[in-house]
């Protein structure tokens, strides 16, 4: 599977019918440093759209959202000691959450990494 | 107050715009928020070794007359008058209330005084001191000088290297000197906690000067994030935060700058409120506050006792890139604001338990000869 990519600059990776959440690289030049990530309760039930996660970064907090709707079933512990792993690895090791997708058709919609390089080509 | 949405350029926009920066616009000027290697870099870059910054936007005047330190203490609680030519203090400009309009530097010079004001107050501040000195001396601004910070324990070596005799010059000390051909005025100050200088250069210098000082190993230009996780460390206030015109000097832990004979004469707006706080103490005083654990609690915080009242505010917060943790100061009523005290911090909704600490948060390590 690939990484599927939001306008508000949120990847999914679906594996079976869980689904792993970060933000792109993208997004993470935008916030520049991270220095805290709030990360959701595993268990936690969300719908497409919901708070997933803050991001601090030394300027501002960010909310992230979740691109899909399901239970949370792991949050990215390593990113308590080690926040800057969502600067330094966004689209691997700096994974938020892994969200059990209640309907995998919300992924249908989401552009893919070409797609997305326009996307954000579009907005500089 | 400047119109936010206007956006000036200082002499040194096409300077950040080639070394990459990240423009912003911030009290009516467009200005660098950081550099390529990011707010963290520069801000330890400052601390370990040199930052530059680029102040211009600040409001720069010059206030001539027959007698103008004592004439601008009408407006300012500062003991300018007691100021030999070449000493200078930190001051605010007051209101009726006793709240603070403006926080300044007024400079002591051979012939006049030297004042330099924040940007987003600065047409409201020559406006008060053009008026409130009417008759006994003249404003004037100085729109043809840049104005630049170079900070950090080595700011001595690197400017002396170009001006030796910046060298001796004593903190809170200003002196002209001519670095590489600009007539700059040259005080030992800034807002970061560090030894270090501010440069008033004439406009058509000052590009090639700030060139000539980035060129010096270990310099690092330094944008308006940095610049403001370092005053926070230093516990410092900004302007428009922690200080307003419902902050009293004396709420804000500024009775420092407010000196005995000032105290005892008054003869500046709000002197009754302020004396009247001096001798019963302020109802709320800025704290330092230290959040557990990693989030940051952020201005507009609301700071809660333990059973769940409101009891204030954070002015400043953010994330110490020094000390790698979040920050804190606000305001609290004197019962909670002894150092060690337990309150909570309501951030996105959740109480979050903190400490009051004392303050700098970071050692002040100005020069002390």
């Amino acid at each position: 599977m690939a990484l599927k990519f939001t306008e508000d600059h949120e990847w999914v990776l679906l594996e079976g019918n869980v689904a792993t959440i970060g933000v792109s690289n993208y997004a993470q030049e935008q916030l520049g440093d991270v220095v805290f990530v709030e990360v959701p309760e595993v268990g936690s039930d969300l719908s497409k759209g919901d708070e997933l996660a803050v991001v601090e970064s030394v300027k501002a907090a960010s909310e992230v959202y979740s691109p899909v709707s399901g239970a949370v079933v792991a949050v990215n512990g390593e990113l308590e000691d080690a926040p800057t792993l969502v600067n330094e690895d966004p689209n691997g090791g700096g994974w938020f959450a892994k969200i059990e997708v209640s309907d995998p058709t919300e992924i249908d919609g989401l552009m893919d990494e070409d797609a997305y390089k326009t996307y954000i080509e579009g907005l500089d | 107050m400047s119109d936010p949405s206007a956006t000036e350029k200082t002499i040194l926009y096409d300077l950040h715009v080639e070394l990459g920066a990240k423009m912003v616009p911030f009290a009516g000027y467009d200005m660098p928020v950081q550099y390529p290697d990011g707010i963290l870099k520069e801000h330890l870059a400052t601390r370990e070794s040199a930052g530059l910054f680029d102040v211009s936007h600040m409001g720069q005047v010059v206030i001539t007359g027959d007698s103008p330190a004592a004439a601008i203490e009408a407006l300012i609680p500062g003991d300018i008058q007691a100021l030999e030519a070449g000493d200078m203090r930190y001051s605010f400009l007051t209101n009726e209330k006793g709240g603070i309009l403006d926080d300044l530097i007024v400079t002591r010079r051979e012939h006049d005084l030297f004042v330099v004001v924040n940007a987003a107050c600065k047409e409201q501040d020559i406006k008060l001191l053009t008026d409130g000195l009417a008759g006994k001396a003249t404003v004037t601004e100085l729109t043809d000088r840049a104005l630049i910070a170079l900070q950090g324990p080595k700011a001595v070596a690197i400017l002396s290297s170009m001006a030796p005799e910046v060298a001796s010059m004593s903190f809170m000390s200003y002196q002209e000197v001519t670095i590489d051909g600009a007539p700059c005025f040259v005080t030992r100050s800034g807002y970061t906690g560090e030894d270090g200088y501010e440069i008033s250069i004439p406009n058509e210098q000052a590009v090639q000067l700030t060139r000539k000082l980035l060129d010096h190993e270990g310099v690092s230009a330094v944008g308006l994030g940095a610049r403001d996780s370092l005053r926070l460390e230093a516990g410092l206030c900004l302007y428009g935060h922690d200080l307003t015109e419902n902050t009293s000097p004396i709420s804000a832990g500024l009775i420092w700058a407010i000196s005995k004979r000032r105290r005892e004469e008054g003869g500046f707006p709000g002197a009754a409120v302020i004396q009247a706080e001096i001798a019963n103490k302020p109802k709320m005083k800025r704290v330092g506050l230290v959040p557990e654990g990693r989030a940051p609690a952020r201005e507009h915080t609301e700071i809660a006792d333990l059973d769940g009242n409101i009891i204030g505010e954070v002015t400043s917060g953010g994330f110490s890139p020094s000390l790698q943790m979040p920050i804190a100061m606000g305001y609290v009523p004197l019962a909670f604001a002894a150092v060690g005290t337990d309150i909570n911090l309501i951030v996105r909704g959740k109480a979050r338990p903190a400490k009051v600490v004392k303050m700098p948060f970071v050692e002040q390590r100005y020069y002390r000869d």
